[in-house]
């Protein structure tokens, strides 16, 4: 009776992990199918573009032109929100999982993760009506102060509406996704690591250099990669706080556009080859993406036999 | 017990079902006392696509349209002017709205496409651009064309510039650095904007009209949308931008000079601005067609020409009888006075002169079916 019953559930397990591995195998292909779905539709929807005599395309000497500028303020602002993001994120990652007292460290987490939760959209209006204005004092006194440094030339924007104000606010916006990630990692630290590096004497911070940093090397730079996507990508906040121009080396001054608000920006009124233009641009950024989660994987693997993490 | 609970469900269904019937028989009084009120036979759906400007004025003449004609439906996607051209010259839709009247080589396809003889343009929005200007102290400024395009080119770059002063003698003008602020994204305001510049100073303004302001004059503060303009400049010392008349709020306007006089901007000056504008003749285009060249430079007295004027374009011929009443009814609606009322409540533009209104619901009159 009993081995009965034991074979009548294997073989249920068994029915039930073909299944299970069917629906998984299904939504692997599925999210493959998507990927080159939209790949297709962006290179068919973009090749009038590569075509198009180059007097046609805006800027009227071609599509590299027209996108090279494009790439690099996207490149800049992205550049901006992690350097800001990444310490800032992996300190409070730190300081929840290591340093805080527990009842504290419960809230911190739950406030960040809200953080995750709001519409770029607010973060854009926040961006727009209360940073920029309240940046242009400091802007005033960088370009006083510091104009001999290409990136704070001046004469600094009056609304505040600049490139570095659209990399803070991009910031604040990729700060939840590192400090989230990069919490769930320091959490899983063996404990026993830790405790032997506390025993040899070393004081937190060293055990934590010692112990945790290496362990969660390449959760970070996940997480920094997670948080590079939603900079790359962001449009609204961008749309909404940078005044856009020509490529420009100053960070205080109007100028520079990156992809994803420059299609945000024009799509509602483009028709005919100016459509297609756009959407080449949205192929481009697809293509950065790719490559820099390429480049992430690739390091990512390089790190991991030092890890400790297998 | 069970006997208990059957009863009492039984007692809930029969009032849920009593209320039930009650909504029933009253909707149905109602929606037939709204057929008997409207006594309109129109049934049937169009569609059109076009300019985004119009689009909050367009919501109002649908829900407008659609209370006076409860069985037919209006529908509109903002897509853009050349997309909304495009569209209607394709066959895709009924209607268009544009900001610009079609060029000849678009008369040419609508004469395939739009009955022989071709599309209609009629003006249904109209809208002045206020430049407006945020400076402490300071509700009206008196310039010329050649001083606000100066201006928004940065060759006057601060706001006690002699130009500036010489045509406003008793003003107090600090020597605040102006700070321009023009649109980011495409759009019919900075397209009808510049065409004011470049023909009425054309020495100053040397770059052709563009929905994109001009690339050479890069470097200029800009944000996206009439509101993302409005809320840059209101917070921003000694700022400049142009926007939709009805959005400027509580920042200065510029009174401009037409001739020898300076006019502020009021919906009567936008219309009469209108009003003296040449009508486009040419080959293809219908006889009371109403597409305009707008008179940038009039000189005509009281008459604000920095107006954006959006139009409807439909199709001379329709194939069905159906189509053709429905178009009627619905473009006689948009011009009327009661339609033009309900678009400036809504959008803030300024309705159409008595005049303007006559000459378009004659215009709309002459649509006709295929035989």
């Amino acid at each position: 009776m009993s081995s009965k019953s034991i074979q009548g559930t294997g073989g249920a397990g068994r029915a039930g992990d073909k299944v299970f591995s069917g629906i998984t195998l299904l939504a692997g292909c599925l999210i493959l199918t998507v990927l080159f779905a939209v790949a297709a539709f962006l290179l068919w929807q973009a090749l009038p573009t590569f075509t198009a005599s180059s007097d046609d395309i805006s800027g009227g000497s071609g599509f590299l032109a027209y996108i090279f500028p494009l790439v690099i303020g996207t490149v800049i602002a992205a550049a901006i929100a992690l350097l800001i993001a990444t310490p800032v994120g992996i300190a409070v990652a730190l300081f929840i999982s290591h340093y805080a007292p527990r009842r504290l460290a419960q809230g911190l987490g739950y406030v960040v993760d809200l953080l995750a939760a709001i519409p770029s959209v607010v973060y854009g209006a926040w961006g727009m009506t209360v940073l920029a204005p309240a940046l242009v004092g400091p802007y005033n006194w960088l370009a006083d102060n510091a104009g001999w440094f290409p990136l704070f030339a001046g004469p600094a924007s009056q609304t505040g509406k600049t490139m570095l104000t659209a990399g803070i606010v991009l910031s604040v916006m990729v700060l939840p996704i590192i400090t989230s990630l990069s919490r769930e990692i320091f959490l899983q630290t063996p404990k026993l690591h830790e405790e032997a590096a506390l025993a040899m004497g070393a004081t937190r911070w060293e055990m934590i250099r010692m112990a945790v940093f290496p362990f969660a090397r390449p959760g970070i730079i996940s997480a920094v990669m997670l948080g590079l996507g939603r900079a790359l990508g962001e449009t609204m906040a961008v749309a909404l706080v940078l005044s856009s121009g020509g490529l420009i080396a100053s960070l205080i001054r109007p100028g520079n556009q990156t992809i994803a608000a420059e299609i945000a920006l024009n799509f509602p009124e483009a028709y005919g080859l100016r459509l297609s233009e756009l959407i080449a641009a949205g192929l481009v950024l697809f293509v950065i993406t790719l490559i820099v989660n390429v480049i992430a994987r690739w390091i990512i693997s390089r790190h991991k036999e030092f890890s400790g993490a297998n | 017990m069970k006997v208990f609970r059957i009863g009492r469900t039984a007692a809930v269904l029969s009032v849920a079902a009593l209320a039930l019937a009650a909504c029933g028989s009253d909707n149905a009084t109602n929606a037939a006392a709204d057929t008997e009120s409207s006594d309109s036979a129109l049934t049937g759906t169009l569609s059109g696509a076009g300019a985004s400007s119009q689009a909050s004025a367009m919501d109002a003449w649908i829900a407008g349209f659609a209370k006076a004609n409860p069985n037919a439906s209006i529908q509109y996607s903002p897509d853009g002017s050349g997309a909304g051209r495009e569209a209607l010259l394709a066959g895709g839709v009924q209607f268009a709205g544009s900001d610009a009247y079609l060029k000849d080589e678009e008369v040419e396809a609508s004469l395939g496409t739009c009955g022989p003889d071709g599309a209609l343009h009629v003006p249904a929005y109209i809208s002045p651009i206020a430049i407006a200007f945020n400076l402490d102290g300071v509700d009206e400024l008196n310039l010329d064309a050649d001083t606000i395009a100066g201006i928004f080119r940065g060759e006057i770059s601060t706001w006690n510039d002699p130009a500036i002063a010489s045509q406003n003698e008793g003003t107090e003008l600090p020597a605040t650095a102006i700070t321009v602020v023009h649109r980011s994204d495409e759009s019919g305001t900075t397209e009808n904007f510049t065409e004011y510049l470049a023909a009425a100073a054309p020495d100053v303004w040397t770059t052709e009209a563009s929905g994109e302001w001009p690339a050479e004059l890069d470097g200029q503060e800009n944000a996206q949308g009439t509101s993302g303009v409005v809320s840059a400049a209101s917070s921003t010392d000694g700022a400049i931008t142009y926007a939709d008349a009805s959005a400027v709020g509580s920042m200065g306007t510029v009174a401009v000079k037409v001739g020898d006089e300076y006019v502020a901007y009021t919906a009567d000056a936008a219309a009469k601005a209108v009003e003296a504008s040449t009508p486009v003749k040419g080959e293809g285009r219908p006889e009371l067609d109403m597409a305009m060249e707008l008179a940038r430079d009039t000189t005509e007295s009281g008459a604000y020409p920095v107006v954006l004027v959006s139009y409807h374009l439909y199709c001379t011929t329709y194939d069905s009888q159906e189509t053709v009443d429905l178009i009627k009814a619905f473009g006689s609606y948009v011009v009327s006075e009661e339609g033009q009322a309900a678009a400036s409540e809504a959008a803030g533009n300024a309705p159409m002169s008595a005049a303007l209104q006559e000459q378009a619901a004659k215009a709309i009159e002459s649509i006709k079916a295929a035989s």
